[in-house]
């Protein structure tokens, strides 16, 4: 993977606050993206991870503080699958061509759209279920779905709200690599997860929040035992295997109820 | 006379009459309208904006009466296209609750226009066929309106599908996208007003909601497919507004009856065809559709 954080910065977010109905979630929160970002938000259940990705979109208007975005930033954002309705009547093929909002956008597909779109489900390794309905996949290539409707854009800035939640320990190794593809190609990355040892320690860059920015750095600099009761409110016991940290969920002595 | 021969006979007697000819042809048009704007109010879990926004339009339509016959459609149609765009500000503002905020604003519009039709009687319909429809008294501008709400909102979903569905299944990430989200559903509902005033002489306004919202549920139990519901949908309301309006004619109860009628026994077939687990593909349709709030105060965003 590449260096992360040396290019031109892309979208700034300075000093802000941001949160719902005059309830701040996020306070005071500087958070700037450059144009080879490959970043993983960190933090507990209602730390401010979504409301965060939330506001780089512009879907969040912050109570204080500016949000700055390079001319022409085009973004896209994969969703967490839990909130999607998949009852929605549409296939794999109709969904990713929702992304195609920009010039002609009749009903039926031109040439071009279908190439496109065929391409991008090959690309992803999910061509053979184009005329699926979405519930009828699994979660991995529900993920990868979205991650073709996100790349049919050709966005500068892919923003995924914890793409590996629900998926099991292969679709998650397949998501890293496929992540780190498009990172080298050029795409630059923000996303959340919750998942200390299956993502964020693969990362090359982690931030953690609790309703501000707690820690910035490297896996190493940020996953330790100071930074993560900072963050998480518990002290959890850091181990290093292979070069790499990893967290042990000691149950005994930490979590909402300890474990006899 | 043999069967076919006889069958025949009944479905062109009634088209001897100018009425009925113009009531056919309303309650077909008018069936596919609904169901056609329906599959976009169903899949947004906003039936319960339907059923409250053909009660509000009743009461512009009263007190539109009281001024002028001219006046009705007109009026109803300010009154309604208001109520609409309230009620969608209301939905994604959360001043007060959606639920709450609706059923005040459209009953109360709704016993208005009761109170003024009792209390003045009407220059235009009566009482009876507002609510419940009737193909008596079609007037060539009503059919002019209704082939015009139909062609416009065609084009609407023609020239800007793609966004209207992408709004429509995940209004964030459309936005996110660079979609014009509060336009586009500001856009629908202006539609939706539009198209409950232009079939509401025919279906009847207590009976316009259960047109929105039969064709698209029976046609979702059948595919998966958005394409192919929007076209389902679309035919299955034309059909019930043709044989609603024959078996209004033979039955001599009113329009909007017999259609809603008509979809409903649509329904219990298409049920008996896919099976009960059809339904579970309805599950989630009357679902409210609400953005998550937004954040307050002024936002500093540049480029």
């Amino acid at each position: 993977m590449t260096a992360t954080g040396v290019g031109p910065v892309i979208l700034k977010l300075d000093n802000i606050t941001v949160g719902y109905e005059h309830a701040p979630v996020l306070r005071d929160v500087s958070f700037h993206v450059h144009s080879d970002q490959f970043t993983g938000i960190v933090g507990p259940s209602g730390s401010g991870k979504t409301t965060l990705l939330r506001t780089l979109l512009g879907a969040l208007r912050p109570q204080r503080g500016t949000v700055t975005t390079k001319a022409g930033l085009r973004m896209a954002y994969v969703p967490q699958l839990e909130t999607v309705n998949w009852n929605f009547p549409v296939t794999v093929f109709e969904c990713v061509l929702m992304a195609r909002t920009e010039g002609r956008q009749w009903p039926r597909a031109s040439r071009a759209d279908k190439t496109d779109v065929a391409a991008m489900l090959d690309r992803l390794g999910i061509a053979e279920v184009a005329q699926r309905h979405i519930r009828q996949l699994s979660g991995g290539q529900q993920q990868r779905m979205f991650i073709a409707r996100a790349l049919l854009s050709n966005p500068d800035l892919l923003i995924l709200d914890e793409p590996t939640s629900g998926v099991d320990v292969s679709t998650r190794h397949d998501m890293l690599h496929l992540l780190a593809d498009l990172h080298e190609d050029g795409i630059s990355i923000v996303l959340s997860t919750h998942d200390l040892n299956g993502m964020a320690a693969h990362l090359p860059h982690l931030v953690t929040i609790n309703g501000k920015i707690i820690a910035d750095g490297t896996p190493h600099e940020v996953i330790t035992s100071d930074v993560l009761e900072r963050t998480f409110g518990a002290r959890l016991e850091v181990l290093e295997h292979l070069g790499m940290p990893i967290v042990i969920d000691d149950y005994h002595r930490v979590g909402p109820r300890a474990v006899s | 006379m043999s069967t076919s021969l006889l069958f025949l006979d009944t479905l062109t007697g009634p088209l001897q009459y100018a009425f009925f000819q113009k009531g056919l042809v309303i309650a077909t048009i008018s069936g596919a309208l609904l169901g056609f704007v329906g599959v976009y109010i169903t899949l947004r879990g906003m039936s319960y904006i339907g059923h409250g926004l053909s009660h509000a339009i009743f009461g512009g339509f009263a007190a539109a009466s009281l001024v002028s016959a001219s006046f009705i459609y007109i009026g109803a149609g300010i009154w309604g296209i208001s109520s609409a765009l309230a009620i969608n500000w209301v939905t994604r503002k959360h001043r007060i609750g959606a639920d709450a905020a609706i059923g005040v604003i459209t009953t109360a519009s709704f016993a208005l226009g009761v109170a003024l039709l009792s209390y003045y009687g009407s220059s235009g319909p009566s009482f009876d066929n507002a609510l419940f429809g009737s193909i008596y008294g079609i007037s060539p501008d009503q059919i002019v309106m209704l082939i015009g709400v139909s062609v416009a909102t065609a084009a609407f979903v023609f020239f800007r599908y793609r966004s209207l569905l992408f709004t429509t299944f995940d209004p964030e990430v459309a936005a996110a996208s660079g979609v014009n989200v509060a336009r586009t559903e500001a856009m629908l509902m202006l539609l939706l007003s539009l198209s409950i005033l232009a079939t509401l002489t025919v279906i009847g306004v207590t009976l316009v909601a259960a047109m929105l919202v039969i064709p698209a549920v029976v046609a979702r139990m059948i595919t998966d497919s958005f394409g192919r519901m929007l076209v389902l949908s679309t035919g299955i309301g034309a059909s019930c507004g043709l044989v609603g309006m024959y078996l209004s004619y033979f039955a001599g109860v009113p329009s909007g009856t017999m259609i809603v009628l008509t979809g409903a026994t649509v329904f219990c077939l298409a049920l008996a065809w896919q099976g009960w687990r059809s339904l579970a593909r309805t599950a989630g349709l009357d679902d409210h559709h609400e953005d998550a709030p937004e954040a307050v105060a002024s936002p500093t965003r540049s480029t």
